[in-house]
């Protein structure tokens, strides 16, 4: 992911597919565990822990969108509604139930999982801004139950509050507590993302996103390639749904709306289609851009206007730059974040012998 | 399986596009361990008629079947796993894949892990990926691709395209080969080398090997029997010796290519 391979030979096929085969990538990755576990949350002030944590959470549902979007080629704008399900899930489950925090987990990105799959059938008959629509309809659906069925939701307001996980008696209350529970999530997602991807299910969701029709006629049941892809990306947004629910402390559906799922599906684009190291890139950038963004505005516009002002700008110039973003990926840099770091690597790849 | 017992037999094979009949009422048989060419201008039919076997399309009449099991009307993915793998006029390749992942997929079908097996490359997943990776490092010696297996399959050249898309298939361990022009826009060296490559794999395997191809000579010579087709219909067939001496086939066909 991160090094270059220059001058590296394998002798065993399974050497060949580990997922780290250069042992200087081993070292970079032993890097990241180390700064990521142990030198960040060590270091990091309370506030910088909340974005982390925001950032992290962001992260394993983009993974999982991008899974299902960049590499499978299959859109979805209802991945908000599916993270409310697993949210919802998690949070009857817990606060109803007393089940603990892995069942949660489980339960709600099974459930997710379910719904996803279903609203993923259409997809056997439709594509592209089709399938969007339809999946825009599960958004608008999701939504709408949880809203009405007080079974589900509990009444009024539809919010349910939920306990912070507590994991061998110790419950999760602090930041810094909130960040290793979220990134042990992360790292488990960002593994099994990408081995997914080197295996025959991941193959058949590339070959199914290139060349439908030649990769079910070498013997790929294409129906049933979308319905994994569906099933393995709702259940990342599941695990989400909770990850935020136990982060915030309530399930609330409204902040699971059309926007959150717009904004999943831009740091899917702009990180990087297929990608995980895309999604982790697009999740980063998208959580920190309104932060960044208000920074700037908030020190650079107060000397020419008054705060309100600054705060109305600020959200349109925010929305303004998310647009113009995801069209300039779209355009300009389909890869995303992810190819403008690849660029960057395959430059030093052979450095400082450029002729080589 | 006797080897003059057919493997794959194709009935009255019929198929209309909007007005246009594409195919009316085509047979043949192949067996295994021999090659059946396909001949006959363009228009003729013969790629509707290989995918006609290969499912891409429910037949409007007819009948497919693969060592006496009917195929016909089952979907492509299926008709694939019943042991009949193709390749495609225009190359079908995944181009962003490098060529090993090409070949990987070609023996996709017969991958069963799961995705908790896939997602943690534990168990059944990471057996499956050696075992088939070993198998599918045999054809790439076999075909003498083993220094671009790691290169895009988009960007290699024409014919080595054609060479990994025979891969692709071969790897499948088919019970029937269809090759649609395989040797399309090759030069003399990359037809031979196809050609040898096609003859070793009814020798090493008893795999039936139906081919469609434009140039008679490659035909003439490593054929064992010649269907004729013209406007959808089969106007003749026979052994290469049968067929170049077919005066219908002369008249329709040959005449027309050695005259043009
Ligand atoms: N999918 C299709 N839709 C409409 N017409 C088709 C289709 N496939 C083939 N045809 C028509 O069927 C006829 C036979 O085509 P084809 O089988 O490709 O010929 P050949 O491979 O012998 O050159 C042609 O007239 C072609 O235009
Ligand atoms: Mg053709």
């Amino acid at each position: 992911m991160l090094n270059r391979e220059t001058a590296t030979f394998k002798r065993s096929y399974a050497e060949d597919m580990a997922l780290y085969p250069l042992p200087l990538q081993r070292v970079t990755i032993a890097v990241i565990i180390l700064v990521a576990f142990v030198a960040f949350p060590f270091v990091a002030s309370v506030y910088m822990l909340g974005l982390a944590n925001l950032i992290g959470i962001a992260a394993l549902g983009a993974i999982g969108l991008n899974i299902l979007v960049g590499s499978t080629g299959q859109i979805s704008i209802g991945h908000g509604a599916f993270m409310s399900v697993g949210a919802y899930t998690a949070a009857v489950l817990s606060s109803r139930y007393g089940v603990p925090w892995w069942g949660a987990i489980l339960g709600g990105g099974s459930m997710s999982a379910l719904v996803g799959t279903f609203f993923g059938i259409p997809s056997l008959r439709i594509k592209g801004l089709y399938l969007a629509i339809s999946t825009l309809a599960a958004q608008l659906i999701i939504e709408w139950v949880l809203n009405h069925v007080t079974w589900i939701s509990g009444g009024v307001g539809a919010v349910i509050y939920v306990d912070k996980p507590s994991v061998f008696g110790l419950a999760l209350k602090s930041n810094l507590a909130m960040y290793y529970f979220i990134y042990v999530f992360l790292a488990i997602g960002v593994v099994f993302a990408l081995n997914i991807l080197r295996t025959h299910i991941g193959r058949a969701f590339i070959a199914v996103r290139d060349r439908d029709v030649a990769a079910e006629i070498i013997g790929i049941n294409i129906f049933r390639t979308k319905l994994t892809s569906f099933a393995i990306s709702s259940f990342y947004a599941g695990v989400t749904g909770v990850l935020y629910t136990y982060y915030y402390g309530m399930a609330n559906y409204e902040a699971f709306n059309l926007t959150i799922s717009i904004q999943f599906l831009a740091m899917v684009i702009i990180g990087g289609l297929g990608s995980v190291l895309g999604s982790i890139l697009g999740a980063i950038f998208i959580t920190l851009l309104p932060i960044v963004l208000d920074t700037v505005l908030g020190s650079v516009g107060r000397m020419f206007m008054d705060a309100a002002a600054v705060a109305s700008i600020s959200t349109s110039l925010q929305l303004m730059l998310f647009g113009g973003l995801i069209m300039f990926f779209l355009v300009v840099e389909p890869d995303g974040l992810s190819k403008l770091w690849r660029n960057v690597k395959d430059y030093f790849r052979v450095w400082p012998f450029p002729y080589l | 399986m006797t080897e003059d017992q057919p493997r794959l037999i194709v009935e009255d094979l019929a198929k209309s596009f909007g007005g246009v009949l594409a195919l009316s009422g085509v047979s043949l048989q192949a067996h295994p361990r021999k090659i059946l060419s396909i001949i006959g201008p363009n228009g003729a039919g013969k790629t509707t008629l290989i995918n006609g076997i290969s499912g891409v399309f429910t037949p409007d009449r007819g009948k497919v079947t693969l060592d006496g099991r009917p195929i016909s009307g089952l979907a492509p993915h299926k008709v694939a796993r019943a042991g009949v793998a193709r390749t495609f006029q225009n190359v079908a390749l995944f181009g962003g894949m490098t060529v090993l992942e090409n070949l990987m997929l070609g023996r996709n079908s017969k991958m069963r892990a799961s995705v908790l097996s896939c997602g943690l490359f534990w168990g059944r997943a990471q057996r499956e990926e050696i075992s088939h990776r070993r198998q599918v490092e045999k054809f790439i010696d076999f075909l003498g691709i083993s220094d671009i297996r790691k290169q895009p399959a988009g960007s290699l050249p024409l014919g080595l395209q054609k060479r990994v898309e025979l891969g692709r298939a071969l790897v499948a361990e088919p019970k029937v080969l269809l090759l649609d022009e395989p040797m399309g826009g090759m030069n003399l060296e990359e037809k031979e080398s196809m050609a040898r490559y096609i003859l070793d794999v009814i020798e090493t395997t008893d795999t039936a090997v139906v081919l469609i191809e434009h140039d008679m000579g490659v035909v003439m010579d490593i054929s064992d029997q010649v269907i004729v087709l013209d406007q959808g219909v089969k106007i003749a067939e026979g052994t290469p010796q049968e067929v170049r001496a077919n005066p219908t086939v002369i008249e329709a066909y040959l005449g027309q290519t050695h005259a043009a």
